[in-house]
């Protein structure tokens, strides 16, 4: 019973999938898709060399300085970082007094409670605070950004594929919008308020260019601040914000590797001892 | 275990003594896992599986109940708890990583060990029930995986969720009461993920219970071997320990090493990127994809494009269970009475076409619904139904089997004959 019934059903999928196969080949050749702006222009990030890359990686901390620098500078007006807490970047080599200097003097004040009246009312930052979000919610950072929304950046290195590589060339990648792809798709023009990137999904991203020129941000360990220098700088902070454990995470992992290597190859010769006497 | 030659338990040590009369514990162990279960001596590395399998579901329990009382069940700081298990917790990420990708290396593991069940017949008789019972994990092993893929709060744990449990929408008439009364609302939100958490911690635990049953039924006929011939007496097998004991202490450590590689250096390779962006019930993501290890059945359910009779996501629906549901007629579809494709040519030609038809559907799950994936996984979701459902049981009937050795004892004394002196490649085949 169980193989009538059953080729039977085999049949009916596969009549019903054949069936769908020629349907969908005769509408592709009908109504080929058409081709799109984003699939002809959208461009691949540029590879980029990081301390952190590969299995051994470890952070350069002068760099991860040196991007704080241009988040706190730059990013900060808009984006927010809120899983980094201040004290964090003890890791990437500021002193506690630097870091307990770097919380008082941050630009955004944390929410709190004023204790004599219980009103709404802000303090300084604390070593301990998360980073301070520069909107108080969704609406105020539309609002005030033309209706888009800065993502916050404590994980972008890890949400977008190509991590670091996708800042570093989104960053660097802003360009007027090619004469070619305007002749071939003249519905496709770049909207006000929008700026056109190759890197960014759909080529319209509505962040305005944050690094215009050379020397936008004056670097206290004397590195000249070209344009791809601070991306550069930038994105290697980001991987550090999104993976603050990478360091221990490779460390680790060698240890463990050496250790399984070692305890694998003595339950190798441990098996071949069992079975010397036994062909199998 | 019914071999008569099996050794007996005695109790060196008093103490066990003592407890052996009072709960005979050792005794089952012993014959469980011990001396006391005789197994064929020429088992391949491909009979390491099963214990490799174990070994994950362990690992997966125990990085998982520690997550728990890190990890808040709610729809506001689902996330936020997971990334405070990532940066505050002492070895946070050890336990996440080691739990995200643990679930890839069970289906990796459980994957090969079916494969191993499919070439050398271990689902036909006497070990239906083995068999069947396996089937029940993994189809426990796939609610597990899909509800604490969940549990982040991502941007693909929710509309995961929300394109899974449409699924059941499709069901005419009641599927959208359905849906709506599995997730408790009308999308997922927190009380979705609040029973997904519950289930997610307590089906580990009947997927162990099951595990129990899946050895007990493989205790009654004993393992298969790699020939698919009975065993015939005491010079067919090796008790369990030392011999499989040592083999699989080695594969442990070999599933460790490359685990442990992955988790250290590669940790998010398998993971997809939209599930560091916070669940956002007003941002669909480009494209929605499940974790690999549901590619070929992804893949099967967007096959069906066309409304023909039924609706195209009806279709869908049905054959993606379908898919998974025939095999457990698969002990009465193939009745050709030789168990090892080894020795069934016809078989084994269609049986390697299976694997690539497997290999092609998974990719075209991961890829965009999108010509031609579209196409490619729809002849590959065709050849797939055909090959269990029609195929199989027509080669069953007319195949001719090569010639069987007489015993086990007796291929691997030929093996070493052909072979001389290379023990190991015999091993390794």
């Amino acid at each position: 019973m169980v193989r009538p019934i059953g080729a039977l059903v085999g049949l009916g999928f596969a009549f019903v999938l054949l069936f769908s196969l020629v349907v969908g080949a005769v509408n592709f050749i009908k109504e080929p898709p058409a081709a799109t702006a984003e699939h002809e222009f959208h461009l691949h990030p540029k590879p980029l060399a990081l301390a952190s890359n590969g299995p051994l990686g470890r952070f350069d901390r002068q760099q991860l300085q040196r991007g704080f620098q241009v988040y706190k500078e730059v990013c900060a007006a808009c984006h927010s970082l809120k899983y980094v807490s201040f004290r964090d970047l003890h890791e990437v080599g500021f002193t506690e007094a630097e870091v307990k200097a770097i919380a008082k003097q941050w630009a955004i004040e944390v929410p709190s409670v004023n204790p004599d009246t219980g009103e709404p009312a802000t303090r300084k930052a604390e070593a301990a605070d998360k980073f301070p979000t520069p909107y108080p919610n969704e609406v105020a950072a539309r609002a005030a950004n033309n209706n888009a929304l800065p993502p916050d950046l404590s994980l972008m290195t890890k949400a977008r594929h190509d991590g670091a590589a996708y800042v570093h060339s989104l960053l660097t990648g802003y360009q007027d919008q090619p004469a070619e792809l305007l002749k071939k798709f003249p519905d496709s023009k770049t909207g006000t308020g929008l700026h056109y990137n190759p890197y960014f999904a759909n080529l319209n991203i509505a962040m305005p260019p944050p690094l215009v020129a050379d020397g936008q941000v004056t670097y206290a360990d004397g590195t000249p601040a070209t344009v791809d220098q601070m991306a550069q700088d930038v994105s290697a902070f980001l991987v550090w914000t999104a993976e603050p454990k990478l360091e221990s995470r490779h460390r680790t992992g060698v240890a463990v590797v050496i250790f399984l290597l070692i305890a694998t190859g003595l339950a190798f010769m441990a098996y071949r001892n069992v079975w010397s006497g036994i062909k199998h | 275990m019914s071999f008569p030659w099996a050794n007996h338990y005695a109790p060196k040590h008093p103490v066990m003594q003592w407890i052996d009369d009072r709960l005979p514990l050792p005794r089952l162990v012993y014959n469980a896992v011990g001396a006391g279960y005789p197994v064929p001596r020429n088992l391949n590395y491909f009979w390491n599986f099963g214990v490799l399998a174990g070994a994950a579901l362990a690992i997966q329990i125990i990085t998982g109940v520690v997550l728990a009382m890190h990890y808040a069940a709610n729809g506001d700081i689902a996330f936020a708890s997971v990334e405070h298990i990532m940066r505050d917790v002492n070895s946070g990420w050890m336990l996440r990583y080691a739990h995200a990708n643990g679930a890839s290396f069970f289906f990796i593991v459980v994957y090969l060990h079916i494969f191993r069940g499919l070439f050398y017949g271990s689902y036909k008789a006497p070990r239906e029930m083995v068999w069947l019972l396996g089937l029940v994990i993994f189809l426990l092993m796939m609610a597990t995986a899909f509800m604490g893929y969940v549990l982040p709060w991502g941007q693909m744990s929710f509309w995961g969720a929300k394109v899974i449990t449409g699924l059941f929408g499709a069901i005419p008439l009641v599927g959208e009461p359905i849906q709506t009364w599995l997730l408790g609302g009308f999308a997922p939100d927190n009380a979705a993920l609040n029973r997904f958490f519950s289930l997610h911690y307590l089906l580990p635990f009947v997927i162990a219970a099951v595990v129990i049953l899946h050895i007990w039924a493989l205790h009654i006929p004993g393992s298969s071997n790699p020939t698919g011939i009975d065993v015939k007496g005491p010079q067919d097998t090796v008790p369990f320990h030392p011999y499989y004991t040592a083999k699989d202490g080695f594969g442990l450590g070999v599933f460790l090493i490359i685990f442990a590689i992955m988790l250290f250096f590669a940790p998010n390779y398998l993971g997809h990127p939209d599930n560091y962006i916070a669940a956002n019930p007003l941002s669909t993501p480009a494209h929605i994809v499940p974790e690999w290890y549901f590619w070929p059945f992804y893949a099967i359910l967007r096959a069906f494009t066309v409304d023909f009779i039924l609706p195209a996501k009806l279709w869908g629906v049905l054959a993606m269970f379908s898919a998974i549901l025939l095999l457990f007629f698969l002990p009465w579809l193939d009745k050709s009475p030789v168990r090892s494709g080894n020795y069934r040519p016809t078989f084994k030609m269609f049986f390697w076409i299976l694997v690539l038809d497997v290999l092609v559907l998974g990719y075209c799950g991961g890829a965009p619904a999108e010509e031609p994936y579209v196409m490619i996984s729809q002849l590959a979701a065709a050849y797939y139904f055909a090959h269990f459902l029609i195929i199989l049981p027509i080669i069953s009937r007319i195949e001719r089997p090569l010639p069987l050795p007489g015993s086990i004892t007796e291929a691997v004394l030929a093996k070493h004959g052909e072979v001389a002196g290379d023990a190991q490649a015999v091993a390794a085949e």
